[in-house]
């Protein structure tokens, strides 16, 4: 292992998004105020039904790992992006890097800026609720694997893409739906019957609800079955990353 | 002397179907000083690019310092640097960042001291802190060079490293290569000026539509593919009616001087005697005389011209 060339391209990557702390560290906070106005203020002390807890605390997790997932995402894809347009992955294929170290540092860098994120998002928000940690090792562990999955498919997007185009095509019509539809704004049990089924085959859905259940101890899941499913994804994402890279998949002539 | 790198039936198919290689064999001789030559698109940089790893072969073999480059990257990697030349940079850093991450992704702890020796001989010290967005085009040509030396490899392979670079720091660029080189490292580079690859190089491949049409050391290639001309000098211009008394020499005129190709023979020795004689006969004792050799752009020609499929 070239660990000290893994370790640099880590903080490169790293400092690639700590470089413009407006973008990834205020924006995520203006964002978690709109949430607290819009949801806290405008649904006021609603509770969600079945589940006997408010609305607003039910919202929290779910956006935080939302924007967990889309900034793991976003540091992952327009890296590669630019990297792509600028020429500039050719140091990465000429530096003595295997796909592996490389699929390791892209995606320990995006597990990092969701976990900047989401501390800034919760730091901001949880002042006004009565909620707190109820299982911290499913926080971790929904928290890391959800950061992975998407950082992967960040990677495997700007692999894919040819164009800004490319990508915003994606974000649309595969990352927003997926993450809209995995119950953010909702549990799923206020859903008929058919969209229920519809939403166990959503990966998203059962990280989130995982994620949630680590602050509430409620959740739509069953924990042991959610658990394998995400460490299988986790795992499938890591390992087509690699597999990927070490082909030059739309990289390499 | 053992091989830098020794390549072996390399071919190289892009998936557009274009042949860019077809079974390229090539030794690079340790310590030398290589000059890859060959016209636009003759497939250079694709052989190159093969060599760095952002182009995959579709076949052949290479050894590298003595190992396989395909199956020992790592190794390989460590000790080549590569100055690709396709212009790129990372838009997010200043010049002295980008050179230490580029150390310690080849696992190169950043030297400090050298990396301000690279900035301070590639003349972008002034520049080192700015973002690389700010530089311009030579400057970040230069910068590539410093990104390909920075962890001190023991090969070196440029491909075009003086494009778009002034003539006074192309002068400065080639007297730090020779440096290196005279230190130990083995240089490769591709240019599409011949009289300073003539110059600087010690040995010189030629590659014409992914084929290669000669490799030797610069000297060979002069002497034995290079011809040369027996020139004559008159004190009055040199009559036309002399050229077809001496068509077995195939003469130009040029004025007051007359040129005769010199052959030679399979023991390598020119009819230098004959020609002579013969002009000494058809135009009486010349005013001076003497041999003008093909340099590097007329044999580089004339090869080039003669494959022309
Ligand atoms: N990515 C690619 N896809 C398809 N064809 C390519 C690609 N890159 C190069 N070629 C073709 O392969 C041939 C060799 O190109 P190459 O870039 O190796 O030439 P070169 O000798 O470096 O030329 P130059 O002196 O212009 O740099 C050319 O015909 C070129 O059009
Ligand atoms: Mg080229």
């Amino acid at each position: 292992m070239n660990w000290y060339g893994c370790w640099t391209l880590y903080s490169r990557e790293s400092r690639r998004f700590l470089n413009v702390k407006m973008q990834t560290i205020v924006a995520p906070a203006l964002t978690a105020v709109m949430y607290l106005i819009v949801f806290r203020y405008a649904m006021g002390e609603r509770s969600v039904p079945d589940l006997d807890v408010p609305y607003f605390n039910f919202l929290i997790p779910g956006l935080v790992m939302m924007s967990m997932m889309q900034n793991a995402f976003a540091n992952t894809s327009s890296s590669i992006m630019v990297g792509k347009l600028m020429n500039m992955q050719i140091f990465l294929m000429m530096a003595p890097l295997t796909a592996f170290e490389v699929t390791l540092a892209f995606l320990g860098a995006a597990v990092t800026r969701a976990f900047i994120v989401a501390v800034v998002l919760l730091l901001v928000l949880v002042p006004f609720t009565d909620m707190h940690i109820e299982h911290l090792w499913m926080i971790l562990f929904y928290g890391v694997c959800g950061s992975i999955i998407m950082g992967g498919m960040g990677m495997i997007g700007g692999m894919w893409s040819k164009t800004f185009d490319d990508m915003a095509l994606l974000n649309n019509f595969i990352i927003m739906p997926l993450t809209f539809l995995s119950g953010v704004f909702y549990s799923v049990k206020q859903l008929p019957e058919s969209w229920q089924a519809v939403n166990h085959f959503n990966p998203f859905f059962y990280l989130i609800d995982g994620f949630r259940h680590g602050f509430l101890n409620v959740g739509d899941t069953d924990p042991s079955q959610a658990i394998a499913i995400v460490s299988m994804a986790t795992l499938a994402t890591i390992f087509a990353c690699w597999k990927l890279w070490q082909t030059g998949w739309r990289l390499k002539d | 002397m053992t091989a830098a790198l020794t390549v072996q039936g390399l071919t190289k198919t892009y998936k557009n179907g274009k042949k860019a290689l077809s079974g390229v064999d090539l030794s690079v001789p340790e310590g030398s000083f290589f000059a890859l030559l060959g016209p636009n698109g003759a497939g250079k940089s694709t052989l190159i690019n093969i060599l760095a790893d952002t182009v995959k072969p579709s076949s052949g073999q290479v050894s590298f310092l003595g190992h396989d480059l395909f199956s020992e990257r790592r190794w390989c990697k460590q000790r080549l640097g590569v100055v690709p030349q396709e212009i790129a940079f990372d838009p997010f850093f200043a010049p002295r960042d980008i050179l230490k991450i580029m150390s310690g992704m080849f696992g190169v702890k950043p030297d400090i001291a050298w990396i301000d020796e690279l900035l301070n001989r590639l003349e972008l010290s002034e520049h080192a802190d700015k973002n690389a967005r700010q530089l311009s085009g030579g400057m970040r040509r230069r910068l590539l060079v410093a990104q390909a030396l920075v962890h001190k490899p023991k090969v070196v392979i440029l491909d075009e490293p003086t494009a778009g670079v002034d003539v006074e720091l192309r002068k400065r660029l080639w007297g730090f290569m020779r440096e290196l080189n005279a230190n130990g490292t083995t240089i490769l580079l591709t240019t599409h000026y011949l009289e300073e690859a003539e110059e600087l190089c010690d040995h010189v491949a030629i590659i014409n539509q992914g084929k290669l049409l000669t490799s030797q050391s610069m000297k060979g290639l002069l002497n034995t593919v290079g011809s040369s001309a027996l020139v004559l000098e008159y004190a009055e211009d040199v009559a036309n009616e002399s050229l077809s008394k001496l068509t077995a020499f195939s003469p130009r005129i040029d004025a007051n001087k007359i040129f005769l190709c010199l052959k030679k023979d399979a023991s390598g020795q020119n009819n230098f005697n004959a020609a002579y004689q013969a002009a000494i006969q058809v135009l009486g004792e010349a005013q001076s005389v003497s041999v003008q050799n093909e340099d590097l752009e007329d044999v580089f020609l004339r090869l080039t011209n003669e494959h022309q499929s």
